[in-house]
């Protein structure tokens, strides 16, 4: 009986049928996403204005007008100018890039001893990659090497005078080379600075919590160059009469206390957001206040706000920057030195200069910030309510 | 109660070095015995540095005689007065280009967050390139490509481009017509403030009215007729008293009109620029913010996707965006603290050369981060009463 009446059941799925074609293909996305409306379809052909007015422009001037190489100013300038391009042309000089690439690397520092930073490159590149990748074993001794190995080594590399290094002065050191070396170490410095201020000012000793209140919100206050110049000029003045700081060093101790006032903000935040629970656990479990902060707060703490942490690092990285204002020669600085040799003045020689540091500048930073949104997504235990 | 007593007891019994209270005073007192003994280092290597500069501590400084010209100067000024006015030119200047770049920034950072957000893919695309290209350059770099890869390329005085209005634009800035206020100008004036008020005045009593019947009241063309026909209204009652001075084209220069300089011009476009993609992303993840059960309930009470944006999910999302965006114009001014590396006289950049003149490096510093250190509390309190304007009203 039964079986009778189920025999018409079907007894597989059925496919299911294609989408009806005004919801696929090309045709249905531009509908969908550019012309949904008339409001959409103004925009639209104001968006479309805009990048035919500018695209164009910006590809021809980068790539198809740009020189690629070339001796001197007259391959980047006009008839008119004294070169050789016809007149009304306009174009990048990258001729200028690739003529002063050495310098905008390393600065000046002697052409000889240029294999001692691309050594401590290949160094950072070395232990930075395995890292960053999560899979490769050896955490704690690859962070030892990159945090503490690493700056001796690239010190004594870099300033040389032992070993039968020759000696290189800080003054000769440029371009990237300091721009980085810079920021690795404010970095390296300001972090772990930044968590103790942080957790000064969580502490329950009023001395020490008004202190750290006082320094992160007095420097938070000013900018970076009142800070720079402060180190610059006030340094000195500070420090018994004789002795003197190198310039790089003084720019290094600015940049690091400011990142640090910024870090240990950025550290509090994450504190603030561990349940109390936790801490009690931890009392309760008899460990002290290092260890309740070594074991259990920090490991969230950072956790959560590794975001804002890199955001700082980028943020520092772009501030060492700054430090040409009171004549250091990072990228920038030499970049924008070298605009004043007469060999290579043209219209063109300052843009291009800049438009190169500034896509060095762009590669460090999205690159960061890319990083530690994969690194958010990996470390994303799925706790968040 | 024996039991509590024993309680209360109890930390006495543990070993001195091991009472937190103890501990904790001795680490205080460790402490600001260090911090005293190292200010006390410094204070006194100063001392003897400053004597061996034969530099005279003290204000007294600011009293003397400037010496130096500044290229911008909004109140009056001459090398002939003194230390203390240079700096408040410098100041002055720092408020005026953090002020301008602070709207620039806002009107830009608003209208590119919102395009973030947009259902049109091509506009969303244009604005996250945007973005992602002025957060990741440092604003140093943009100013420099404003004023050496832009402006300073532009053509000479003699070739100026015309600009509509009378304006011209070359290597030396923008020149603008200069307004001339003739007799009976005040009216004009008056009239602005009279519009302003009495639409503030129509205002609430639109929303009076809203509240009372329900029916609603053309508030912005309202106000909008008051505060532009007002003035204009003045304007022709008083005979027209207003000219305009254009800037003339001579052989090599441009003369008269009011110049808007490329120092200015680079600082502030690159700040606004730079500040502006900040601005967006926390206007996003302000709009983001909002439950969508807010927009979904707007449309679902027949409220047009405009209206829905300013009336129900704007007000909320200001709550999110407020915070930072303070701590962005606080960016903003303090960034402008970069006019020094074009030669913008900023307050950094005057009191940076009163510095130098006078050597008196203490008292400058000091004067630069108590006026900054100002300005920054100053606009967290301001922008701390307008959060708690905008706050969640809680029954």
């Amino acid at each position: 009986m039964q079986e009778h009446d189920m025999s018409w059941v079907r007894t597989e799925m059925m496919l299911a049928q294609p989408a009806p074609a005004g919801v696929t293909g090309l045709g249905a996305w531009v509908r969908k996403n550019l012309i949904a409306s008339t409001g959409d379809t103004i925009m639209t052909i104001i968006g479309i204005a805009l990048v035919a007015m500018t695209l164009p422009q910006i590809i021809n001037w980068a790539f198809i007008n740009a020189v690629w190489t070339g001796p001197n100013r007259t391959v980047c300038a006009t008839v008119a100018q004294g070169g050789i391009q016809p007149d009304g042309w306009s174009g990048a000089c990258w001729a200028f890039v690739n003529a002063k690439f050495g310098q905008f690397m390393f600065g000046t520092y002697p052409i000889e001893e240029r294999w001692r930073p691309i050594l401590v490159g290949i160094l950072l590149v070395v232990l930075m990659v395995p890292m960053l990748m999560p899979s490769v074993p050896r955490k704690g001794l690859n962070a030892l090497l990159l945090i503490v190995g690493l700056p001796v080594v690239s010190f004594f590399l870099l300033v040389g005078g032992v070993f039968g290094l020759e000696h290189v002065e800080t003054a000769r050191w440029g371009g990237l080379l300091v721009t980085l070396s810079l920021s690795f170490v404010a970095i390296v410095v300001s972090l772990p600075l930044g968590i103790v201020l942080a957790l000064g000012r969580r502490s329950k000793m009023p001395v020490v919590k008004m202190l750290c209140v006082i320094f992160i919100e007095a420097v938070r206050g000013i900018p970076l160059i009142t800070v720079l110049f402060m180190a610059s000029v006030m340094l000195p003045l500070f420090l018994p009469p004789g002795v003197t700081f190198d310039k790089y060093l003084r720019a290094l101790i600015g940049v690091s206390l400011f990142a640090a006032a910024y870090m240990a903000e950025v550290v509090r935040g994450g504190l603030q957001a561990i349940p109390k629970g936790q801490y009690e656990g931890a009392d309760s479990l008899g460990l002290g206040y290092w260890q309740k902060m070594y074991f259990i707060v920090m490991p969230q703490a950072l956790k959560l706000v590794i975001p804002g942490i890199v955001n700082t690092f980028i943020g520092m990285f772009k501030d060492t920057s700054l430090v040409t204002i009171i004549s250091m020669f990072d990228l920038l600085g030499i970049v924008k030195q070298n605009f004043a040799d007469a060999n290579w003045a043209s219209a063109q020689t300052a843009k291009s200069g800049l438009i190169f540091a500034a896509f060095v500048f762009w590669l460090f930073c999205f690159g960061m910030s890319r990083y530690s949104m994969y690194t958010e997504r990996r470390l994303d235990t799925g706790h968040k309510r | 109660m024996a039991s509590q007593e024993v309680l209360r007891e109890a930390p006495s019994r543990a070993s001195l070095i091991n009472d937190p209270k103890v501990r904790s005073i001795f680490y205080q007192c460790l402490v600001v015995a260090l911090l005293v003994s190292g200010v006390w280092w410094i204070v006194h290597n100063t001392i003897v540095n400053l004597t061996n500069l034969h530099i005279a501590s003290g204000f007294g400084f600011l009293k003397g005689r400037a010496g130096f010209d500044i290229s911008d100067t909004p109140i009056a000024y001459t090398s002939d007065s003194t230390y203390g006015r240079a700096i408040i030119v410098g100041l002055i200047n720092t408020l005026i280009v953090a002020f301008v770049g602070i709207i620039t920034a806002t009107i830009i950072g608003f209208v590119v967050g919102i395009g973030r957000l947009s259902k049109n893919w091509l506009i969303q695309k244009i604005c996250t390139v945007y973005v992602e290209v002025f957060r990741n350059i440092p604003p140093l770099l943009v100013i420099f490509f404003w004023y050496s890869g832009v402006l300073a390329v532009l053509p000479t005085p003699k070739e100026s481009i015309h600009l509509p209005f009378g304006s011209f634009l070359n290597q030396r800035g923008i020149y603008f017509p200069r307004a001339i206020w003739g007799d009976g100008s005040w009216l004009i004036l008056v009239g602005l403030l009279v519009g302003i008020a009495m639409s503030w005045f129509v205002a609430q009593k639109a929303k009076q009215r809203q509240m009372a019947t329900g029916q609603q009241f053309p508030v912005f063309w309202t106000s909008l007729a008051l505060i532009v026909g007002l003035p204009l209204l003045a304007y022709v009652l008083s005979g027209f008293p207003v000219t305009f001075d254009f800037p003339k084209q001579s052989t090599f220069n441009l003369s008269g009109g009011f110049v808007v300089k490329p120092e200015f011009l680079s600082l502030y476009l690159a700040l606004s620029f730079y500040t502006a993609a900040f601005i967006s992303e926390i206007v996003r993840a302000g709009i983001r913010g909002v439950a969508k059960g807010q927009s979904e309930a707007s449309a679902a009470l027949g409220l047009r996707s405009g209206q829905a944006l300013r009336l129900v999910v704007v007000p909320q999302a200001m709550r999110i965006v407020i915070p930072p965006l303070a701590s962005q114009y606080l960016n903003l001014t303090k960034n402008s603290s970069l006019a020094i590396a074009i030669g913008y006289p900023d307050l950094t950049a005057t009191t940076g050369t009163v510095l130098n003149q006078t050597g008196q490096a203490v008292e400058c510093v000091v004067i630069m981060m108590v006026i900054y250190l100002t300005i920054s509390i100053l606009t967290s309190l301001l922008m701390n009463w307008f959060n708690a304007k905008m706050a969640l009203v809680e029954r």
